[in-house]
Order: C-alpha cells, then structure tokens, then sequence
C-alpha cells in the first residue's frame, strides 16, 4: 500500500508544481524491480534502507517498479520531488537511471550491477556474487550424485552468465564429470514458473538446484524432491532446512549507509563499486551439516581464501565452449573481462540465448 | 532424456498440477461474462484469495478453514465490484481494474506479517496408487483434492449452462438483460449471484498456489495468471470445454518448454518461452472457428451497463 501512497504524493507534488528546495531536508529515493517481501534481492535491498533510516536520513522506496518505461517515469518522479540520491537497485534501470541523471545534475544517482556512468554525477556499485557462486560450485561438484547441476536462471546478462560459469569451473575441479544443466525463465521473479523450473531440472536428474532468481520456490520444490540447493540473495534455510546448503547473502547495508552520508555531507563523488566476501558485500550463510566436517571445513577455507586474494575464481587455464582460450594459464580474469562475461566456459551445456 | 512411459505419466501429472489455478479461475470468470459481466478483477480477486487462504492455514492450523476462507474471501471483494458495477451502474472495465490494483495492494499489506512463514503439507490423494501404477499412477492419483474439483469444473459448468433452466436464465441475462427482465427475471440478482461465484472460484485458484502449489505467501505471488485466465475465457469463446483444453494446453506447454531446455534442445529460448502463449491462441482459435457456435456462445451484453428503469 505503501507503494501506492508514496506514487500518489510524489504524482501530487508534481502535479500541483511545487518546487521542493534541495536545500531542505535530506532524502534518498529507492527503486526496488520486486516487493521487499520477496525474501531474496528486493528484501535485501530494503534491509540495506532501513540501514540508511537507521542512521537518521529520511529515504523513501517504490517497490515492483517494471523495467523499462515504468522505471524511468519513477525515478524521474524521485528526482523532481526532492529526493537528493536515488539508488536504483536493478540491471535493467541501468539506461533509464542514466536519462534522468542527465536531466538532473544536482541529483545523485546510485545504479546497481550496471556498468554505465554516462554523467558525473551516476556511480554504479555491485557485489562480487560470483565468488559466492564459486563456493557453491565446491559444495555441488561434492554433493551431487548423479553429476548433474540444475540451475534457474534469470535473463542473459554478464552478470548471470559469470554465476553460471564461476560455479561450473569450481564444480569441475572438484569433479570432472559434473554436467550444469540451465533453463532460463525470462523473469527475476515468478514463484510459480520459478518452481516448474527446478522440477523440471530435478526431472531430468538433476540433484542439485541452483537459482539465479528472486523467489524462494525453487528451494521449497528442491526440499520437497528431497534434492540439494542453495539460497540465493538471501538466508532462505528456514524455507527449506534439509535441502538447503548454505545461501549466498547480499549485504548491501553498510555501502547504502556509507554514501548516504557522502551525499549528505558533500563528499560524494562518482565511483565504480565491485565489493565480494573482502568487504563483507557478499557474505555466506550457515553451511548445512549435512555436508559432512571436512567439506565445510573445505569450503571454509576457501572462503576465506577468496577473501584475502589467494585463489580468484576465474584463474586460467580456462576455456570457452569451443575450446578457444579465454584465460590463459596462470593468470586471473581482469574485471573488465567479468564484466562483459557473455561466453559460457567449457563444461557448460546449450547456448546462451541471444 | 528419459522417454520412458512412466516419465510421461509423472510430466502430464505435474502439467495437469500447474493448469489447476487457471481452469479454475477461467471457470469462474466465465459464468461471470456469460451473465454478461465483465469482471477484469480476476487477478486482485485471486492474490486476495491466495493471502487470505494462507493466512487462515498459519492462524487456524486448519486447511479446511483456510480453502472455505479462501473463497469467502473471494466472495467479499467480487461482493464490492458486484455493488459498483450492479448498484451504483459504474464502468466493469475501469472497476475491474480498480479492484486487481486494489487486491495486490491489500494483499502486500495483509501479508507483511506472514512473509518468510513455510507452507503446510496439503493431504494428497490415493498416494499410494500414485506409486504402484506405472503410467496411469501419476495422471491419475495422488494430487490433492482441488485438482479433482478443477478437472470437473468445466464439465459441471458445460452441464449447468446448456442443461439447467438457471444455467438457461444466465445465458438469457447475458444475451439481452432487457428481454429477460421483461421475462420477470431479477437481472441484477442473478448477475449479482455470477459475480459472487466468479470470485469465490478466483479465491480458491488464489489458495490453490498459497496453500497447495508453492505452499508459501509471496506478494504478488499470482505473477499475472489472472489475465492469462481471462484471455482463456475469450480465445475459448465462452466454452468450458475449452477453457479446460486452453489451460492444459498453456500449462503443459510452460513445462514442456522448460524440460526441453534442461535437455538441451537447440530452439531459440525467447521462441520457447513464447510457445505457450503462442500455441494456446493458435489451438483456441482453430477450434473455435465456427462461426456459428461463437456467435451462440458469446454473451451479447458483455460488458454493457444494465439497470431497471422504475
């Protein structure tokens, strides 16, 4: 409801012309693609809000704001009523945010997981999910038993495609013989769909399911199929205890609270921010027993050695499909190369739709 | 893949599973257009249904309550389209659309407090002849109780509109509520009793996916099935039968395409995901070429505001 409300009083203020004085009372805008109760992304990043109100800035939020036209009507709307930084919290806002931005040089503008700082006053910020990723590639490759990962994934973007392959590379050096099954729903979020997807992999064999989108149903099909999975974005376990491993958390708290008061105190510039398990932006939840001491004793250990620098997730020697080299041996993917990622690595079954 | 026969019994049970809440609400909303009330609310009525439905299961304990719940639920807020549209004569499209921003909008905020809680295990019938029958098993067997219902529903609604005298006052208030109110039909009760039908089956679609497909609240859990039902009940043109063949077809393709590409089919993956849409208008529309029988189905005064003149 409160969607609606915020809608209507940022569409009064508009209509009726005021002009709100950004000298006034500071305030930060939040554009959510899903409902914060969908326990996964959005929640996380209304986590990250309420972080910012705790620390005393006022903040208002939009949720289930579509991609595309939608988004760019409400960020627009953000900016004209006052709000003095917008964090727009999807891929797909990345060329709506930057429109606005151009139009409003006094606002500033925070845009996750994209990659485009078109105007000096957008930075863009994400998480380094795909070191997460690599440790769930540990954990299947050690898990499964019929070799077949399942994995839900979202749309063809760098960023899906850089899971699906930090966790295939990781899974293969554990087992040879591990096969990544995907199917790919077009949507962040649809419980349903979400669902019918991981059972159709766990159909198919798969005993291992992996998502790369918003929902908590794939978990809750996978503990029902009695098969292995991981929660994503956020703590999931109690959704389904048995089956979950552990989950990759986004913990986008303390970067939101940080630039919050940059932008306040005047000492915000624009920046390109790329945070893994170093500095806390991704972060693992409890590891399930079930996986036995050793594994998680393991995985620990390469947790912490993701963390401090010593093993990256994309060390070569490592190839494309076809067998041409993308990372040559020794070496360590560059962050430009992430994230333009839009070739999946040996070991990865299918085409990635264009 | 394994093309064996059981897998396709264990495919077509779960296609059936996942056609459940759109037979469901499709049938509903038809009874509703067929007195000649257009009813766009299915969405808002459903997501109604499926917060109310679990949020019953979570209070109560209770799953009977919750279903009965779930429909009550659906009842009341068709009950408040029903009074705008009937009583104070307003516009169906822009009240229907009214009432599905109204529903997801009140379900996100009666669900706050039951986001995060897990499901109950809904009864499942003839469990143990799901197993022991290869084939026949999973079709037949070992689905809860609302499947059996939704798979009969198309066919009880075929029986009351073209077999029954009130299936019969239905079709006549929404063909000409003016010759049937002459008739000393009460046109405004009768549509009034559709609109209440029509939301109580949306409710129950609602809790079917709250309490029985993905047993859990999610806001905006429903993710459009709302408008996909509604566009069954046109492309089926008013007919049950085929409002149930739309819903198997659009259920059945969804799984199939997602099987296909666990497998590894080489097919475009946007083609695929458009494939259900795709193939659901394409087979509606070519079983229900004629002309005939849609002009014989299709309620004239759809949409059309209707009042007595005292």
């Amino acid at each position: 409801m409160y969607k609606n409300f915020f809608r209507y009083l940022i569409s009064a203020i508009f209509l009726l012309g005021f002009s709100v004085n950004s000298n006034a009372d500071f305030k930060v805008g939040f554009v959510y693609v899903g409902p914060t109760g969908d326990h996964g992304w959005t929640f996380q990043h209304h986590e990250g809000r309420n972080a910012v109100e705790a620390a005393g800035i006022k903040t208002t939020f939009v949720e289930s704001v579509p991609e595309g036209a939608d988004a760019e009507r409400v960020i627009r709307q953000l900016a004209q009523s006052g709000h003095d930084l917008i964090f727009t919290t999807s891929f797909g806002y990345m060329d709506p945010t930057n429109k606005v931005a151009k139009d409003f040089p006094n606002v500033k503008f925070e845009h996750a997981t994209g990659y485009k700082r078109e105007h000096s006053n957008v930075s863009t910020y994400s998480a380094r999910f795909y070191e997460g990723r690599t440790l769930l590639g540990h954990i299947a490759g050690k898990m499964t038993k019929t070799n077949t990962i399942g994995y839900i994934a979202s749309f063809p973007i760098p960023e899906v495609i850089r899971g699906i392959n930090a966790m295939t590379l990781a899974a293969q050096k554990v087992n040879p013989n591990i096969k990544t099954k995907i199917v790919w729903v077009f949507t962040w979020y649809d419980p349903g769909k979400e669902a019918e997807a991981a059972q159709a992999l766990i159909d198919q064999g798969a005993d291992v399911i992996m998502q790369h989108t918003d929902s908590t149903a794939p978990v809750q099909t996978a503990e029902k199929a009695g098969v292995w999975s991981f929660g994503q974005a956020s703590d999931m376990q109690r959704f389904a205890p048995k089956s979950i491993l552990t989950s990759i958390i986004d913990d986008w708290a303390p970067y939101y609270v940080e630039r919050a008061i940059a932008a306040r105190d005047g000492t915000w510039n624009q920046q390109d921010t790329w945070h893994g398990l170093k500095e806390g932006m991704v972060a693992m939840g409890p590891y399930n027993s079930a996986m036995g001491a050793d594994l998680v004793k393991e995985v620990e250990q390469l947790q912490k050695d993701l963390a401090s620098g010593k093993v990256h997730s994309f060390t070569g020697p490592i190839y494309d499909q076809k067998g041409n080299i993308l990372v040559a041996e020794g070496k360590v993917a560059d962050d430009g190369m992430l994230a333009g990622m839009s070739v999946y690595v040996k070991g990865v079954e299918g085409d990635i739709p264009k | 893949m394994s093309l064996d026969i059981s897998f396709i019994g264990i495919l077509i049970g779960s296609i059936m599973a996942s056609s459940v809440p759109l037979i469901l609400a499709a049938s509903g909303e038809l009874i509703t257009e067929r007195s000649g009330v257009l009813n766009l609310g299915v969405e808002g009525m459903m997501i109604i249904g499926a917060i109310s439905g679990f949020a019953l299961m979570v209070i109560t304990d209770n799953l009977f309550i919750a279903i009965v719940g779930s429909m009550l639920s659906g009842v009341i807020i068709s009950l408040i389209f029903g009074f705008l549209t009937q009583s104070l004569l307003t516009n169906h499209v822009a009240t229907g659309l009214a009432l599905t921003i109204f529903g997801i909008g009140l379900s996100a905020m009666l669900g706050k407090n039951f986001v995060g809680i897990p499901g109950k295990e809904f009864p499942i019938l003839f469990s143990s002849l799901k197993e022991s029958i290869p084939f026949f098993g999973p079709i037949l067997f070992g689905h809860s109780i609302v499947l059996y219902f939704a798979f009969a529903l198309p066919f009880l609604t075929n029986y009351f509109l073209k077999k029954t005298k009130l299936g019969l006052v239905v079709r006549a208030v929404g063909d000409s509520p003016v010759s049937a109110s002459n008739q000393g039909i009460n046109v405004i009760l009768v549509r009034y009793c559709c609109i209440l039908y029509g939301g109580a089956m949306c409710g129950l679609a609602g809790a079917y996916l709250s309490l029985i497909y993905t047993p859990q609240w999610i806001e905006n859990m429903t993710a459009g099935r709302g408008w996909i039902a509604l566009a069954l009940v046109v492309f089926a043109t008013w007919s049950p039968i085929k409002v149930l063949i739309g819903a198997l077809i659009f259920g059945g393709i969804t799984i199939l395409q997602l099987h296909m590409q666990a497998i590894g089919f080489r097919i475009p993956v946007q083609f695929l995901s458009a494939l259900p849409y795709l193939m659901t208008i394409i087979v509606l529309v070519v079983i229900s070429r004629d002309s005939r029988k849609i002009k014989l189905n299709t309620p004239t005064s759809l949409g059309r505001i209707f009042y007595k003149e005292k």
